[in-house]
Order: structure tokens, then sequence, then C-alpha cells
């Protein structure tokens, strides 16, 4: 098995699940709260790597923070060095990719509070962002546990955005995935197979915690 | 200006409803303040543009000096920054915290200490002691009420907004709540605006009372005053009590009370205590108008009197008797051509015992010292 690749794409997911725990829940709030009408505009954007192939993903980011893009120039002025092709890049990469599997489950969290729980906390005096600690967040912890493990997951199994954003640099942009196209191209079928049932073990018991607690087979707390 | 509360809004709900109301409150001395009407009259509308949770088309809202709302200015306070205690009507106590967790929530500004001393003082006013560790829904409906009431009043409110406070419960309960919920708002001392249908609840919690129906304000007075004198055939429709007259009670056995009404006394059903001041209501489609000359017959009450007047009510007649105080009834008009009912004709108005609801009086509860 290479380690160097596992290890990679271990540290890869969990960056991208943290950070989007960190952008989605405001994003997965303001979804939930807003009464704008034109939402649902913004709503479609979240969920367009749902059904955008990896390759066109990976094509439209890595235009965007090559070195003829702003973004990519900033980027380059700022660090030294273009973000295409480094763990950064991907990471980058990886946080667009997997942002419906974060924001949706936080957002359907957030619909199923009470609108009635929340105002009373406003009328209590409590700000709307001290509420979202105090009593959204608290009431939300499925949805929000939910939202970081599948981000998690399905950045684990990335495939077509890392090969057009990270390109396969040993110990920088190869993951997991790339590791056992790469095996198979070389005919090692053993080692692929090796890798591929690591990743299809990680993948099964991420998803167990999933149903686990959205069944509450176990629960933070006692539900009413 | 004078130390009263001032609302003038509009708020409109297309197709279904628009909510334009006005009315004054006194607040010094505090008063509780009743909104009536059936589901569907937009009272929870009105507390909600109270509270701030509702942003009315247009509108003011005034509080002493204090603008909470001025369409016309831009001014639009927001639901924080009001200081006022609001109870939605589910109570919406909060499921993650424990007791003592949801009385301390919106004590965020004072340190552990007071926060702690605080929390004590609240459950021992309303007598929860020993509940602090409890979920909310470990509690009993009775005790999430009170706990709802315990959160809202933590705070010290400068308003309290109750929507519906007790129709959650069952019925005895209501009723012995209804009491300590009374006896808490006078030692209080916090003007209070209480959303209710239940005209029970109204009498007995209520200094000044607005009545709605489909948005609009059709009646404001005391309660006696509204259930007793109906501006209108609308009023008296949303109502549904006619004669409400103060009495007190002479003499109780077996759930039945007399009370005595002036010089009258009648006989009703009594089977809580409701101390001994008491204000009798009787429904006008309640009471029998039979001639003067008609033998025994099942009800408890027979009183004779004097037709003062008669005026139609849609299909039914409104008949006002003098029988020592003053009775209304609703009648067929064949019963009118039949028993001869005219101004001034002798006419027996009979009641059973079970028709005469007696509501405890502001008489006993302005002795709670505050």
């Amino acid at each position: 098995m290479n380690w160097t690749a596992i290890a990679l794409t271990l540290k890869l997911a969990t960056l991208t699940a943290l950070i989007l725990v960190v952008v989605g829940l405001p994003l997965a709030y303001w979804l939930s709260f807003s009464r704008w009408r034109w939402k649902f505009l913004v709503e479609s954007v979240v969920a367009l790597p749902l059904v955008l192939p990896p390759t066109v993903l990976g094509f439209y980011i890595l235009v965007a923070i090559g070195p003829h893009s702003p973004l990519g120039r900033f980027y380059t002025s700022l660090v030294g060095h273009p973000l295409p092709f480094t763990f950064e890049g991907l990471l980058f990469a990886s946080i667009l990719y997997s942002l419906p599997f974060a924001v949706q489950p936080f957002a359907t969290a957030f619909d199923q509070v009470d609108r009635r729980l929340v105002e009373t906390s406003w009328t209590l005096g409590v700000s709307r962002v001290k509420t979202f600690f105090k009593l959204i967040i608290p009431l939300s912890v499925a949805g929000v546990v939910t939202g970081f493990v599948l981000s998690f997951a399905h950045t684990l199994g990335e495939f077509g955005v890392v090969l057009m954003v990270g390109g396969n640099i040993e110990g920088e942009t190869r993951t997991v995935s790339i590791d056992i196209y790469d095996e198979v191209q070389a005919l090692n079928y053993a080692g692929a197979a090796k890798t591929a049932l690591f990743l299809l073990a990680i993948s099964y018991c991420v998803l167990l915690a999933v149903y686990a607690m959205n069944r509450k087979v176990w629960a933070p707390w006692p539900q009413k | 200006m004078a130390s009263e509360m001032m609302v003038d809004i509009s708020k409109s709900f297309p197709g279904r409803l628009t909510v334009n109301v006005s009315f004054q409150m006194p607040l010094e001395p505090p008063t509780v303040q009743i909104l009536f009407g059936p589901s569907g009259a937009g009272k929870t509308t009105v507390l909600r543009c109270l509270a701030g949770l509702e942003q009315p088309e247009r509108g003011l809202i005034k509080f002493q000096e204090t603008t909470w709302l001025d369409t016309e200015a831009g001014v639009r306070w927001s639901p924080q920054h009001r200081a006022l205690g609001y109870m939605p009507q589910d109570y919406a106590l909060f499921p993650t915290y424990s007791v003592a967790g949801n009385i301390a929530y919106g004590l965020g500004a004072l340190t552990s200490d007071e926060r702690r001393r605080r929390v004590a003082e609240v459950l021992a006013l309303l007598q929860m002691q020993g509940t602090e560790e409890f979920r909310p829904a470990q509690l009993s409906g009775g005790q999430q009420q009170r706990l709802a009431l315990a959160r809202t009043i933590a705070r010290h409110p400068r308003l309290l907004l109750l929507d519906e406070p007790l129709s959650a419960l069952d019925a005895p309960t209501r009723a012995s709540l209804r009491g300590e919920l009374r006896d808490l708002l006078k030692r209080l001392r916090i003007p209070s605006v209480v959303v209710t249908h239940d005209w029970a609840e109204a009498l007995a919690l209520g200094d000044q009372m607005v009545v709605m129906d489909r948005g609009l304000v059709l009646q404001i007075g005391s309660p006696q005053e509204v259930f007793s004198r109906p501006k209108n055939a609308d009023v008296a429709r949303v109502v549904g009590v006619e004669t409400v007259v103060q009495g007190r009670i002479v003499e109780s056995a077996k759930d039945l009370a007399v009370v005595a009404i002036d010089g009258t006394r009648l006989i009703a059903l009594a089977t809580e205590d409701v101390g001994r001041d008491v204000f009798v209501c009787i429904r006008a489609e309640d009471v029998v108008l039979e001639s003067a000359e008609a033998g025994a017959i099942s009800a408890r009450n027979r009183l004779t009197g004097t037709v003062m007047e008669i005026s139609p009510m849609g299909a039914l007649v409104r008949v006002r008797v003098d029988c020592g105080f003053h009775l209304s009834a609703l009648v067929t008009r064949v019963a009118i051509e039949e028993l001869g009912l005219a101004p001034g004709a002798s006419v027996v108005a009979a009641v059973k015992a079970g028709a005469v609801h007696l509501v405890p009086r502001q008489g006993t509860r302005a002795s709670v010292t505050a």
C-alpha cells in the first residue's frame, strides 16, 4: 500500500471537512433563514458540484486559479509560486467540490429548528450570533456531524478534480484514488486491490456513522 | 407624554387577513391588557408586532417615551432591544437546556453568581424548586407553563406578552393556574398584554380588554363592561357572554353555591374554589323566558322581572330583563309573540345552576401585596 498517498488523502479530507464547517455553517444559516426571493440562485450554485462532471469542475477551477487569472496572479504575488499542482490548490478545489455535501445537511438541520425557539431567544435579548451558537448549533448537531462526515468521505474518493487541478505529484497531490489508477495502469492488481479495499472500508464506516446518527441509534441528549 | 403604550399598526397577509389595530394601554399603575377574539382574529399578529418579531407595513408603537416602531421615520427596534418578555403559545422551551438553563438563558449580562441567585429567586417565586436539573420534556404541562413564565420574567422585562398562556393545559390545570397567573401578574407589577379567546381568562386576568375580529378592533373597555354591554351584534357574537355582574358567595355546599347579586340570590355550580368575590356570568342563550304564571320547572333559578329592552340580533331577539340585576336572554321571534313580551311586561327568567358561571373577581387579588 502507498502510505504516503493514504496519509496525504486523509490530511486533504480532514482539512477540507474542517474548512467546510467554518465556511459552510454561515452559508447554510443564510440559506435556511434568508427570505430573499432570489435565494434559489445561490442554492443552485452550491448544488452544482453534485451534477457537474468532476473534469468540468476541475477545468474551471484550474483556469480560475491558473497564472493567467486575477486570482492566480494574486496568489502567486502573495506566496511566490502558482496555485495549481500544489496541495493548497488541491485543497481549494476539494472545498468547492464537496461544498454541497456539507452545506446541504447543515441547511436541512437548520430548516428543522423550530423558528419559535429562535424568536424566543431573540426576545430574551440574545443576539442573532449568540442564538446561533447557544441554540441553533446544539439543536443541529446531527446535521453538522453529517455534513462534516459526508464532505470528508466525498473528498477521500475524488479523482477527476484531483487529476485536473493537482496532477499526480508524489507526496504533494497524489491521492489514494490516483494511486489505485496508477497501480492498475502498471498491471499491479494486488497493490490496487489492497488500497481499494482500504478506501472501501473507510467509506463504509463513515456512512455507517452518518446513518446510525440520523436514525438516532444514539443521541447526544434525550429527544422530546 | 403620559406613561402609556401607544399602538397603531397595520399588517396584511395577502389573500388572508389584514390586521389594522390601534389602542392605548396605561403602564402606571401596571395594567393587564387582554386581546380577545376568535382564532384568526389577528391577536397573535398584534402580539408579535409588539415583540418586534413581525414587521407591520405601516405603524407606530411607542412605549412610554421610547419609539419602538415608526415606519414613516424608519425606526424599528429589534426584539433584543425592547427588553420585554414574550411567551409564545406552546412555550418554546429550549429542549437542549435544563430547567435552570432555560431560566438562565437570557441572563448573559449577569455574573455567574448573580445569575445563580436570580434563577433560584425565580424558581422560588413559581414554586419550582427541585426541578433545576430536569429537561423541559420531563415536566408536566403545568410545570412547563410555569417554566416558560419563569424564563420570561427572569430578566425583569418592562412588558410581558403572553400568547394564550393557559390554552395548552387540560381544563382542571387551567382553572387552578388561572388564579396563580392572576396573582403573579399583580405581584410582579409588570404591564402585560395577554392574548386569549377564553372569556373566563379575560375576566379573571384583565384590567382592560380589546375585542378583535378579522383583524379589526371592535370594542375596548374593561372586561366586565365589554361582556355585559357589547357595543353591537358583532361584539356580542364574538364575546358570547352577555350578563356579567358582580356578586358575592354567601353560602356553598355540595358543589353548589348561593351567590348574592344586590338583593337577588342565584344558585350556581361551584366545583372549584373561586373565593368570595366573583363575577357572575350567564350566556344569553342559556336563559329561558316564560310567562309569569308558569309552574315549577327543573331550573334552579327562577327570577321574576320586567322587560327593559327588546332588540333583534339576526335570527334571534335579545331581551334585557331587570330582575334585580340586568339579565340578557336570547330567544326566537316566535317566543316573543307567544309570551306577549314588550318593554314593561312582567316575565320569569329561568337559568340552570350549571349555566351560572363564577369567575374570581379582581377584588380578591387587590389584597395581594406587591
